[in-house]
């Protein structure tokens, strides 16, 4: 198991857990979303590759509307 | 007549008239307002994904990003650290370049923090953003910001979200002249008249979001404006009558019936 945060709430999730993983638990997967993990931006072609471990912090952002 | 084109950099846009997409009361509005607006190049926030609600509706799945550019901005960032923060993530997203770079100083005025901004705008141009940046209508300013690479300046016509009108038409005035670049008047527009004014004195652009989110008929109001703006273009591109403190009869005063 790993205690992380994402998008600054408390998340438990399996071991072994990919941002890829993340991205489909939330149904993000093909979003266009960006993803900055411990304050480095992860690219696209990581997300697999990228597994998540204890106090591991997420932001999942998105465009939303603003002037 | 010669072709007027607006053109931001490299991008060609259609429309004159930039609009933000805040402040609606829904997507479906938002949506039907950018439409009436005519407007192709939109402004969009970076923010957090709302894990807890997986079924909240998405602004690309209402505006699409194909047919209208998305121009990131940096709403809500107080310093140059938050700024590049966002608009990195923002590239990332979907690999937008051209972004909206405004940086507040104060949270009552909302008045951007041009020490911030200018080095900022620096650090952004050198990773190959395309910059339109927010600002005071300081010419010194602008012109700072045009040196330093900016791709437009976006001087405030008054405090963000206020509705007064451009307060300073001679600063303003200054701008353009010096202008190399776009200069595209953001924040503080009230009213259709208010962005006619703008470009005829010689913007290229104006960005309006609370003037027509706030409307009480914001699709109807997106239209106003689309016109205001064409009228205000046609206006200046014309070149307006000499100005006279008396009058001048509009018809003959010969051949009269004495």
């Amino acid at each position: 198991m790993a205690k992380i945060q994402i998008n600054g709430k408390k998340v438990v999730l399996k071991q072994n857990f990919s941002v890829q993983d993340v991205l489909k638990k939330y149904k993000l997967n093909g979003k266009k979303v960006a993803i900055e993990l411990n304050g480095k931006i992860i690219p696209q072609n990581k997300y697999n590759k990228k597994k998540l471990k204890n106090n591991d912090k997420i932001e999942i952002v998105q465009f939303i509307g603003g002037g | 007549m010669k072709s007027d084109i607006f053109k931001i950099d490299k991008k060609i846009l259609k429309s004159r008239l930039i609009v933000g997409t805040g402040k609606y009361k829904n997507l479906v509005e938002t949506a039907k307002a950018i439409k009436s607006s005519g407007a192709d190049m939109v402004t969009v926030a970076v923010r957090r994904v709302n894990i807890s609600d997986k079924k909240k509706p998405l602004l690309m799945d209402y505006v699409n990003p194909k047919k209208i550019s998305y121009l990131p901005n940096t709403a809500g960032c107080f310093n140059s650290i938050e700024a590049l923060r966002t608009l990195r993530l923002a590239r990332e997203i979907g690999g937008w370049k051209m972004v909206k770079l405004e940086i507040l100083g104060d949270k009552k005025t909302l008045y951007p923090d041009m020490i911030e901004t200018i080095k900022t705008t620096k650090v952004l141009v050198k990773e190959g953003f395309k910059v339109l940046v927010y600002c005071t209508d300081d010419p010194l300013h602008a012109k700072k910001l045009e040196d330093m690479g900016a791709s437009a300046i976006m001087p405030l016509a008054a405090p963000i979200g206020s509705g007064l009108g451009i307060h300073n038409k001679l600063n303003i005035s200054l701008i353009i002249k010096q202008s190399k670049v776009p200069v595209i008047i953001d924040a503080g527009i009230g009213t259709a008249s208010d962005a006619t004014i703008a470009m005829e004195m010689g913007c290229d652009g104006v960005l309006i979001n609370s003037a027509i989110a706030l409307a009480k008929n914001p699709v109807q109001m997106a239209e106003a404006f689309k016109y205001a703006v064409i009228s205000g273009r046609k206006s200046f591109l014309s070149g307006r009558m000499k100005k006279s403190n008396f009058a001048s009869s509009s018809s003959p005063e010969k051949d009269l019936i004495s």
